[in-house]
């Protein structure tokens, strides 16, 4: 083993390497709903019950229809992004124009609800679903030993999560949606359906949290809980960054993930307060986020 | 004036109440008897302790004629939320106002510790079930205090010891980080000196973690014989989860320092199978215990854990004894429970000691392989037995209530 400075390389590279795959998972969520701020300005504090929906409904699709995971891959966030549009349509349109608590307190309530539904259906044990057989297996890499599964979950993140951004600040159908949520009466006299926009601009933010749902019910267990646990997490997370930041989010994620593998190394104990502890210092010095534009 | 007449008025008021509130919690045996069940809800430990405890609870009242000392048995239950706080200011409002004689389930040690103080102050028994520190028989032992079931003792002699006497001697602890966690990995690295083992390192974390892969990360990089999971519930479901994925398996044994039922059968059997572990009951392993188990579980929908059957099996003895005393006097019957042996389903060679243990044998079992497996439940197979005096620590001379 190689050290330096009393620190064992080996297993430093190795958390490194952990915390860019937690980080990927960070960068999901975080992304879907730093685009539904962004661009709705609305708080969705059920993303994290909808990332265990689509954790559950990846399950419930191999047990019941034999869905395997690369269809569910593709399946489950359109699901997870049709109860989205639903939601919005019929639940978060109503109180648009009130305040931003309102929202807020009505996605709060709805994620209670569906982990409730979901702890008294299958239970708080949690469930296993298997890694598929493509992804078994791993590399042994000088420093540590790599999971197939764990490389593929970086290398989809990363390119959903870019692919996003790209498509959000650099194509025309980005472009109608930013100038949409800027100037909602102006782009409909333009001819362009602006609530439909809204409606599917929620969806697609939802969706993503049902894509790292899928992503994740191989690695983690698949239970109700999982959901609460990350979504405080995420909301630090898009703070830091700076909410509504698209990039911004990513970034820190990916980066927040590779701070917390570094806690974990040297200081395990505080590997989940860390993050936190970041986002008052960036409160402090910078409160727009890291990314964000000062109001 | 007014002002000053209102508030002596109030002050009055106050005092009449806190006189009131003060007289009834000395209202002690009341003839009437009323069970408590705290239990965790919808959290981490639900599946083990949560509505299950109070169908245990209420299958024993049920089975015990649902009347004693000429009263019908009450039954109240709340959820604990895992909160330390909530607990106590429930079981306050329980003994003090309710009329509540004794409290049971009792998931998670900070929550039973709590709880034993409120109870203790107010001279009620607190029959613990589903925590497994030993510190209510130890450090915090009082003479009202009643631990059923297992603890962390019992875990680290059942499981640990034969492993260090096979010669796995480099131990590496993943241990949870709260008293539950701290309390079994001390008690687990005493028996693994003893043993003439070395425990080579151990990493804390914390509770709820969904991903060990950098703690397992860090077992790998010790070198240890033996990784132990000093956690509980979804947590070493999660621990040997990651332990797979990243071939910690193939390189070293895993030790499940404390599995439930429900755990062992989340954990996906390629991997869990061969796994060895103490437990406090399983419910296929005779006659009574099935005949039991199958009626929890047409109930409840699912096979009991061991705090299921130590609530039921703790409630019952806690009947006869009232019974037996003819009240509901908590001196009276906490004696009479010590005096008598419990006798049940769950209860084997067992007895109520004077510091309030209740010391029976416990099963050392290994989880199935799949193809041995005949329906979801079926998920050990009994190794050995292992007997009461055992298993447990002895009797410490401080902790003596006879």
């Amino acid at each position: 083993m190689i050290t330096v400075f009393g620190i064992n390389l080996f297993a430093l590279f190795g958390q490194l390497l952990v915390g860019l795959i937690n980080g990927s998972f960070y960068a999901l969520l975080s992304l879907g709903l730093a685009i539904i701020f962004g661009l709705l300005k609305i708080i969705n504090f059920a993303q994290g019950a909808l990332y265990m929906l689509g954790a559950f409904l990846a399950l419930l699709a191999l047990k019941y229809l034999g869905i395997n995971y690369w269809y569910a891959l593709i399946l489950v966030p359109i699901a997870v992004g049709m109860v989205g549009i639903l939601m919005e349509r019929f639940l978060i349109r109503p109180i648009a124009n009130e305040d931003h608590l309102y929202s807020l307190l009505l996605t709060f309530g709805l994620a209670l609800i569906i982990q409730g539904a979901f702890t008294h259906t299958f239970g708080s044990s949690g469930l296993s679903y298997s890694v598929p057989e493509a992804l078994k297996g791993g590399t042994r890499l000088p420093f540590m030993y790599l999971p197939n599964y764990r490389a593929w979950i970086i290398v989809a993140s990363i390119v959903v999560c870019f692919g996003t951004w790209w498509m959000i600040e650099k194509t025309r159908l980005g472009a109608y949606l930013r100038a949409g949520t800027e100037n909602p009466k102006l782009m409909q006299a333009f001819g362009i359906n602006v609530p439909l926009m809204v409606t599917l601009t929620f969806g697609f933010g939802v969706a993503l949290a049902g894509f790292a749902g899928v992503m994740a019910a191989p690695v983690y267990s698949v239970s109700p809980d999982m959901g609460s646990n990350v979504l405080i997490v995420v909301f630090a997370i898009v703070v830091i960054g700076g909410m509504g930041s698209i990039g911004g989010a990513i970034i820190t994620g990916l980066g927040m993930g590779i701070i917390e593998g570094l806690t974990k190394y040297f200081y395990p104990e505080a590997s989940n307060t860390i993050i936190f502890l970041v986002m008052v210092v960036v409160l402090l010095l910078k409160p727009a986020g890291l990314f964000g534009k000062e109001a | 004036m007014k002002t000053v007449r209102k508030s002596i008025a109030s002050a009055i008021t106050t005092g009449v109440i806190a006189t009131a509130l003060s007289m009834n919690s000395f209202a002690v045996a009341d003839g009437k008897v009323k069970l408590g069940i705290l239990a965790d809800m919808g959290g981490t430990y639900a599946d083990i302790c949560g509505k299950g405890c109070v169908t245990a609870a209420e299958m024993a009242i049920e089975d015990f004629g649902g009347k004693v000392l000429g009263n019908k048995i009450e039954l109240v239950s709340a959820d604990s939320q895992l909160k330390p706080d909530i607990a106590s200011s429930i079981a306050r409002k329980w003994v003090e106002n309710e009329g509540v004689d004794t409290i049971g389930g009792l998931v998670s040690s900070a929550v039973s510790g709590a709880v034993s103080k409120v109870n203790v102050d107010n001279k009620k028994i607190t029959l613990i079930s589903g925590s497994a520190s030993n510190t209510f028989t130890t450090k915090t032992c009082n003479p009202y205090n009643v631990h059923w079931t297992y603890n962390v003792v019992a875990l680290a002699n059942g499981t640990v010891k034969p492993m260090v006497e096979s010669g796995k001697k480099n131990w590496f602890f993943i241990t949870a980080d709260y008293s539950f966690g701290h309390a079994l990995e001390s008690v687990a690295s005493k028996v693994i000196k003893e043993k003439g083992g070395k425990v080579v390192g151990h990493v804390r974390a914390p509770l709820g973690t969904t991903d060990f892969s950098s703690y397992v990360l860090q077992a790998q990089a010790s070198g240890a014989d033996v990784v132990a999971l000093a956690n509980a519930g979804n947590d070493t479901v999660n621990a040997l989860k990651a332990a797979t994925e990243f071939g910690l398996t193939e390189q070293m044994d895993i030790a499940g320092l404390l599995v439930f039922t429900q755990n062992a059968q989340a954990m996906d059997p390629a991997v869990a199978s061969g796994m060895r572990l103490t437990t406090g009951f399983y419910w296929d392993i005779d006659d009574k215990a099935r005949d039991w188990s199958q009626r929890f579980e047409q109930r409840h929908g699912g096979i009991p854990s061991m705090i299921h059957a130590g609530v039921y099996s703790a409630t019952t003895h806690y009947l006869n004894s009232v019974k037996a005393v003819g009240s509901d006097d908590s001196d009276k019957v906490i004696k009479h429970m010590k005096q008598t042996k419990p006798d049940d389903f769950f209860s084997r060679n067992a007895q109520l000691r004077a510091d309030g243990r209740m010391v029976h044998d416990m099963l050392y079992v290994e989880i199935k392989k799949q193809s041995e497996r005949k329906n979801k439940g079926d998920i050990y197979n009994v190794i050995k037995v292992i007997p009461g005096e055992e298993a447990y620590n002895p009797i410490q001379a401080s902790c003596n209530f006879s």
